[in-house]
């Protein structure tokens, strides 16, 4: 495969569950040795593109290729050529550190001559070498996932599909989790991951914005954030803050607003004349306003830009929801 | 299929049985508890019935009848009573289940030659056991009874050197079972029981483990063919089951003293089969039921009462309703069981159970094809 070669393709791909759209027409790309971002709050139809992907449902329609096969139509072909991670821990707690990573290694049929060394070398990236004896229930979270993470590569896949990794998992993990994972993207594999945490998603060559079963933007980081927003950004500090939004989500020249810690975002066509009218604007209706200053957007705020744009109430990424559907099997 | 992929589903099934507790307790225990529950639970030997006895006669020869049946074995007297209110208390307490009543004028109407009653009242709440303690009792009076006419005819010299006995006589034998021990019939049976039980048991844990602790998703991710699951799976419990039925062939030899007179062989292989049928209805259950319970629970559902009521366990098939008989034929256990019986102690070759060893076979294969197609690797 050359360099640049499309190593997932997805083209109109939708997943019903009964009435409810969990995918709706999703197209996308990813290239070789790409780390490929999948944004989205929980319950955007992440899970599901993946496990589409991955053979683990069948779509309604549409169709999609992995390593240019057909997942609907040869899963095993596919599944021989990537490496998955669940969104839930999902290898055997009784078993040991060494014992599972056997086990996936026997899945992956990985050729009995190199399997020391590839179990070395996966025991000495998840930092796990010399617990190779401990019971996988006794690890902690982020040993956990960069356990999975080894017995999902043991077989050295040219795409990886990961399932919201590091949710769950300490900071300094996550991390390193994603230290890990560019690693590989240098070698050559093709990385698909998925994630609700908006800080992690700056790590990806490129990303994808899917809300309620939608691509609702796509692009490099910084695309997005050029693209998305329809003005610039400013941030204002006042008093109070709830009074505030009140009064500037009808006032002339903002186009957007909205609450980010303990002050406001405000979308405007031009960050330099807003200062000057806003801080006016805001004192005649009794707020104080100590701070006004253009910023650079971050992914959160082209999110919130994107969704609200929509007509949609802005469902706060990273608050923790359900995933519809793919989590209940139907008898 | 791919061999080592095969071993490596086994060996990680191993692990996690020998590790997990619970699944070691039903391999180990369960044959052994459910062998004794049923060897000794399930008996229609009665014996050592309780009795009370009131002698109001209190002669040397209502003595001898009494003695009669203190030296039975089928007997114990618990109660010497005094009166015949004694008796009846007795009854109503349930200290006894048959009482003696030897009339006051009972060697005085013998020594007369005359006939003479002598009452026995049982407790026929257990109809069964009243039954049967009744033609128990009967007969030890009756033996009784042609000793006291002998000794009439001898005294009258009526007798002749040969002395006298009853013109007809049955002499029963009862083959294959000469003592007419309840064990010897049953227990081959209880091994057909617990190789049901034990064997859907532990299946119907396998699948829907890997649902409930979520290891299913990982697993059918991997280029894991559906029969590589299934046999990896069934592999060591497979070999399990082989240790557990001979484990309870042990101890229906060993223990409750029943014969083995067939060859092992032909065990050997009638278990094996019946195995896959149990196995593969166990994967079966754990595959559509998805839960732990609810596929344990539609495993002894499917096996321990039809087994346990339709197989000739305990009811003799010849002797149930035309319809019932019919459903009994769909019973893998039904065959397995004329089989297992036959072995055990009639020793039948090979040829003459063809029959139901040929159903058997089919049966474990149409099973094992139903469990394979069972298994598919999507999540929904």
């Amino acid at each position: 495969m050359t360099n640049g070669d499309p190593s997932v393709v997805v083209r109109d791909l939708v997943k019903k569950f009964g009435d409810f759209v969990a995918v709706d027409h999703i197209n996308l790309e990813a290239q070789r040795g790409e780390i490929f971002g999948f944004l989205g709050p929980n319950g955007a139809g992440k899970s599901t593109t993946i496990r589409m992907l991955c053979g683990l449902l069948h779509p309604t329609s549409g169709w999609a290729t992995v390593a240019g096969i057909d997942v609907a139509r040869e899963p095993d072909k596919v599944r021989e050529r990537i490496g998955y991670m669940s969104q839930k821990f999902s290898l055997y707690n009784d078993l040991r550190v060494i014992e599972n990573l056997r086990f996936f290694a026997g899945m992956y049929e990985v050729p009995a001559s190199v399997l020391p060394e590839r179990i070395r070398w996966a025991l000495a990236m998840a930092g796990l070498a010399g617990r190779e004896s401990s019971l996988t229930a006794t690890l902690a979270t982020g040993w956990k996932q960069r356990l999975a993470l080894g017995c999902a590569v043991l077989h050295r896949p040219p795409i990886l599909f990961l399932d919201e990794p590091t949710s769950g998992v300490d900071p300094i993990s996550r991390r390193q989790f994603w230290e890990l994972i560019h690693e590989m993207a240098g070698e050559g594999v093709t990385v698909f991951v998925t994630t609700h945490y908006m800080d992690e998603a700056e790590y990806c060559n490129r990303l994808v914005l899917i809300y309620r079963g939608q691509i609702v933007a796509s692009g490099s980081p910084a695309e997005l954030k050029q693209r998305a927003m329809k003005g610039e950004l400013l941030l204002v500090e006042c008093e109070p803050l709830g009074r505030a939004l009140e009064i500037l989500e009808g006032a002339p020249g903002v186009l957007d607003a909205a609450v980010f810690g303990n002050a406001l975002h405000v979308v405007a066509p031009q960050a330099g004349r807003a200062d000057s009218t806003l801080r006016p604007y805001l004192n005649e209706r009794g707020i104080r306003v100590t701070r006004v200053e253009a910023i650079r957007p971050s992914l959160e705020d082209v999110f919130v830009s994107l969704t609200t744009m929509r007509g949609a109430p802005p469902a706060a990424p990273g608050v923790p929801q359900d995933e519809p559907a793919p989590e209940e099997r139907p008898s | 299929m791919n061999l080592s992929r095969l071993a490596a589903v086994a060996h990680k099934e191993l692990i996690q049985i020998f590790r997990d507790p619970r699944s070691l307790l039903v391999v180990v225990a369960m044959p052994i508890v459910l062998m004794f529950a049923y060897g000794y639970g399930v008996s229609f030997d009665i014996k050592r019935v309780p009795i009370c006895v009131l002698d109001q006669d209190g002669s040397q020869r209502s003595q001898d009848l009494l003695k009669r049946f203190q030296s039975s074995e089928y007997f114990r007297v618990v109660n010497v009573a005094g009166n015949y209110r004694e008796v009846l208390a007795d009854i109503d307490r349930g200290h006894c289940q048959l009482a003696i009543v030897i009339p006051w004028n009972f060697s005085q109407r013998l020594a007369a030659g005359g006939k003479v009653e002598v009452q026995a009242v049982a407790d026929a709440s257990d109809n069964n056991t009243a039954n049967v303690s009744m033609s128990y009792s009967e007969a030890v009076i009756q033996v009784y009874s042609q000793q006291v006419q002998l000794d009439w005819l001898k005294r009258h010299g009526m007798a002749g050197a040969g002395g006298v006995s009853a013109p007809i006589r049955v002499d029963a034998r009862t083959w294959f079972n000469e003592d007419l021990e309840s064990a010897a019939g049953i227990v081959p049976g209880v091994v057909v029981m617990v190789m049901a039980v034990v064997g859907t048991f532990l299946t119907s844990l396998t699948i829907a483990r890997e649902w409930e602790r979520g290891t299913m998703e990982q697993l059918i991710s991997t280029p894991v063919s559906p029969m590589e699951v299934m046999l990896g799976k069934l592999a060591p419990y497979f070999v399990i089951g082989i240790l557990d039925t001979t484990l309870c062939a042990v101890m229906g030899v060993r223990w409750f003293g029943v014969p083995f007179r067939g060859h092992w062989s032909v065990f050997l292989f009638s278990s094996m089969l019946f195995l896959i049928v149990v196995l593969s209805l166990g994967y079966f259950f754990s595959v559509v039921g998805k839960s732990q319970l609810a596929a344990n629970q539609m495993a002894m559902l499917a096996t321990f009462l039809p087994t346990f009521l339709l197989s000739g366990f305990i009811f003799p098939i010849d002797q149930m309703p035309v319809a019932v008989q019919v459903v009994s034929w769909v019973l893998p256990a039904r065959y397995f069981m004329t089989i297992i019986r036959s072995v055990f102690l009639k020793g039948t070759s090979v040829a003459q159970l063809q029959h139901n060893l040929l159903v058997l076979a089919v049966f474990s294969g149409l099973l094992a094809f139903v469990a394979t197609r069972a298994f598919h690797k999507r999540l929904e």
